[in-house]
Formats: structure tokens, sequence, C-alpha cells
């Protein structure tokens, strides 16, 4: 997993070709809690950089999930209808959100690697 | 991601309670509440927490609620002043619930007040953190001649189907107490306050000692196989399974105890002599039927609806709003209670609310919605 970039939103983006897997590290899961429902986008959906593509809803609150790259969505995890929690289990595996074609790859050269995420966890 | 500033955040000015240091070896996520620096939830996460609870036990640090001994002759008719129970013919060693009012009727706090025993005639009180303030203003300037002292006591809640056996077992004599009922134990040659009584919906005590001595009851509950610590997430979730109210959120200075569904907790002689603040609207309340109820909510989607959604009529009128929602570990899907214009808050009626832009459906309720399983004795007369 040594080529995921991380936001300091807390958002995994994972680039094969010029399709993102997109999803929540597992420090983010770990302060959500269990997870019990996730509204996905459509595919087709364009987002923006930095704009809403998800809600998490944890048993105390909604959390919104961000975009760190521009795309259109291109698929959602159609696992997480029925289980959501796999997020909780497994994010950055079978825990994915949504796969994006991305506009501009270069926008995940801005995003930290695993070294930098760790040491900005550390600052919190 | 937004929200995770809130689980994350350590504010300097939170009090902290007698055991934040077991909290935090005990691995608990710390969250703000009340002014407070509380436990959220633990390692198993709210879920198996509630889910504990229900099939085992659990205990709660609730050290932020507001303890007090309210004293002196004739002290409980002078709270009736305040409060709407019957107080006068509360007996020695047993609890009733019951809310201060404002003078419109409005429900200032809810709590619980305890007739202590022997000569002197002595209330135990114990009321919300967020409140205890403002509550020990009040009683302190209303029955002004009445000794009132806070408590510097710690509060643990012991609950769920094995906290008898448990509690039982390290002070004989407490699983016999009936539910709603107090006797104060001894605990290390230290006086150890038992109520049975609870926020969860199931059998259980809650615990009052000096600060000092609240870490080692904690341990030795915590060291039974079927005890395991519980946040107040869990505690959140298991009130809201049980239909119960939260201050500050399902109950307010604008609400009445009837529309509340709390008129239970007003004695007959009170509903008819009255003699507290906002009789007039309670009475009336009593006789018409309240225009509003709190009712259960059921939303018809995966989605949980929270605190502040609009519920909407057929005819797309406003009939109500959500004053508390979430999700139900025990019964796997989104539950909510809040307040329903009378004429739509018959259970079983079709509301609807909006969630992200989208319509949904959401079916009026019965509370509770996981039934109460509360330790029910031949004298256990006071049974919620």
């Amino acid at each position: 997993m040594s080529d995921l970039r991380y936001s300091k939103d807390h958002e995994y983006v994972a680039l094969d070709g010029d399709v993102a897997t997109l999803g929540i590290s597992d420090f983010a899961q770990s302060q959500l809690g269990d997870i019990v429902f996730i509204e996905l986008p459509e595919v087709g959906k364009q987002v923006a950089k930095g704009k809403e593509i998800a809600v998490i809803e944890s048993v105390k609150a909604a959390s919104e999930v961000y975009s760190p790259v521009s795309g259109e969505v291109v698929e959602v995890n159609p696992e997480l209808g029925e289980t959501p929690a796999l997020v909780n289990d497994d994010p950055l595996g079978r825990g994915w959100l949504v796969k994006l074609r991305v506009s501009d790859p270069g926008e995940c050269a801005s995003l930290m690697d695993d070294a930098a995420y760790s040491s900005f966890l550390k600052t919190l | 991601m937004t929200q995770l500033d809130v689980a994350t955040a350590a504010p300097h000015a939170l009090a902290k309670l007698p055991l934040d240091a077991l909290h935090r070896r005990l691995g608990a996520r710390m969250a703000s509440f009340a002014g407070y620096d509380m436990p959220l939830q633990y390692e198993a996460g709210i879920v198996a927490e509630t889910l504990h609870t229900r099939r085992c036990a659990s205990l709660f640090d609730v050290s932020h609620m507001g303890q007090a001994i309210l004293a002196g002759a004739g002290v409980a008719r002078a709270l009736e002043s305040l409060a709407p129970a019957d107080l006068i013919s509360l007996p020695r060693e047993r609890t009733r619930y019951t809310q201060l009012l404002n003078e419109n009727g409005g429900i200032l706090d809810d709590l619980l007040v305890t007739r202590l025993p022997g000569v002197e005639e002595r209330l135990l009180l114990v009321v919300n953190a967020a409140r205890k303030q403002t509550d020990f203003a009040l009683i302190r300037e209303t029955l002004r001649p009445f000794d009132f002292n806070p408590l510097d006591r710690a509060l643990l809640a012991l609950q769920g189907p094995r906290a008898a056996a448990v509690l039982g077992a390290l002070l004989p004599g407490a699983e016999d107490l009936a539910f709603m009922s107090w006797r104060a134990f001894d605990f290390g040659g230290a006086p150890l306050f038992v109520s049975r009584s609870g926020y969860t919906g199931e059998d259980g005590f809650e615990l009052s000692l000096r600060a000092e001595h609240a870490e080692d009851l904690a341990r030795l509950l915590l060291s039974h196989e079927d005890v395991a610590p519980a946040g107040l997430g869990a505690r959140d979730a298991l009130r809201l399974e049980a239909g119960l109210p939260l201050y500050g959120h399902d109950l307010d200075e604008t609400i009445d105890p009837v529309e509340a569904g709390l008129g239970w907790s007003i004695g007959k002689r009170r509903r008819l002599e009255g003699g507290f603040p906002g009789f007039e609207r309670i009475r009336l309340a009593f006789e018409q039927g309240p225009s509003r109820m709190r009712v259960g909510l059921l939303p018809q989607t995966k989605a949980p609806l929270r605190e502040g959604a609009q519920l909407y009529a057929p005819d797309n009128e406003t009939v109500g709003h959500v004053t508390s929602g979430g999700f139900s570990p025990t019964l796997q899907r989104p539950i909510a209670m809040g307040y329903v214009a009378s004429n739509h808050a018959n259970v079983g009626a079709t509301l609807s609310a909006t969630l992200r832009d989208k319509p949904i459906e959401v079916d009026v309720a019965a509370l509770p919605f996981v039934t109460h399983r509360y330790f029910k004795t031949p004298v256990g007369k006071d049974a919620r």
C-alpha cells in the first residue's frame, strides 16, 4: 500500500493509470467509530477536488468525505450497502468507497505519502 | 472529513472525572460533554458496548452528574413548590423521578429525588451535569431556609441483566433492592449509596461514593468477567432505545411534562392540588390533551435521521421535529424520537422528512423501542 496518497482530511487515493480508488484512512475510521451507513455518489457524477463525495454515518454522527482529487465517478463499492462496517474492518482494502477517473493526475502529487501522513498524524 | 475534529479536540478548560486516569488506561476515547472530559467509548466501540449492556453488564462513569442533599423539616413539601411529583408521600429509602419547572410549566431539568433514612427530613437529589449550576442556584434561592449541600462524590452506573448478581456478590442484599429504592452500604469503611435505577432500560444500579474510593470500586466491578466499561456513546444509544428523554435534546424550558410523556411522574394529589410552577398549563394539558407529544420515530431508510430534522404531514405541513436520532445497535436500524402535533402523533402515522435533499418516510412508533427490563418485586410499585 505504499502508493497510497493521503489528504489532511484523512481521505486516501490509490492511483492506477487514470483511475483513483478513494477511501478513508485507518485513523479516520477509528475516530468515527462504528459505521452504520454510507451514502455514495452516483456513477457518472463529476466531483471537484475538495468537494463532498460521500457521507459516512457512524452511530454518533454524520461525516462528509471530501474528494482529494477531481474526476468522474466510475464505480462505487457495491458491498457497502449491506456491510458499511467494512470501512471499519478494512479501510484500505475491501472498505474502499469510490473509484474516480481523475481529470488531473498531478493533483495526487500534492497529497502526502505514507511517511508524511504518519508524521502528520503525530502532530494532531 | 468533517466531525473528526470533534473527537480529537482536547480543550483545556474541561473538568476531569475522578476516574480519568482509569478511563485512559482502559483505552477510552474522550470527548467533551457538559464541561467534562468524558469517555465517549472504549476499545469495544459503541455498538459492542450497547449490546454488552443488554446481554450482560456495563459500568458507566456518570460522575459529571450533580448530587446534593437538601435537608430540614418540611423539605419535601417545600421542594413540591418547584417539582410536580408527590414528594411528601415518598417513603424513606425510595427514589422518585421528577422535573424542576419554570413558571410556564416548562422543564428546567429532570432529576431523581431520594428520601434518605433517619429522623431528619433529608432528600438526595441527582441532576443533569449541564444544569447543575442553574438547578442549585434555583434551589438555594427558592428554598432558602433549608440546608443545601452539593456532594463531591463519584457516581457509577452498573447496568444490565447481570448487574444484580455482580453487585450482590460484592454487597450482599443489594440484589434484593426494589426498583427505585435506595440503601447505604459499607464499602471498605466508606458509605456507598446504592440506588436501583438507571438510564438504559435494563435492571441496574447507580452507585455514589467519595471520589477517593471510586477507583477501587470500579476496578472490583470491572474485574468481574461479566462487566465491561461503557461510555457516553453507548449510554446515549441505550437511553434512546429505551425511549428515555435526554435534557437539552428531548426536554427543555419550552416543553411541559405532559407533552413530554412524563405525566405519569405527576402524582394524583399534585394533579388536583397543583402548587407547582406552571400548574395551569399542565392542568389543561391533562384535561384536554397536549397539543404536541413526544413520540418514537422509525425512519424507513438505512440512514439515521438526526436531531433537528423537520417532520411533515402528507400535505407537506410541518407537524414536528426530531429531538434525538441515531442508530439502534440492538435493533440494527435507525431510530429517533421527537415532538409531533397530537393530531399526527398516533402510532403508525406516516410522516416524512428530508435527508440530504431526499424525502424519506418516517413512521410514528411506540416508545420504548426496546422493552424495559427493570427489576420487579411486589413492593416495586413505583415502576415507570
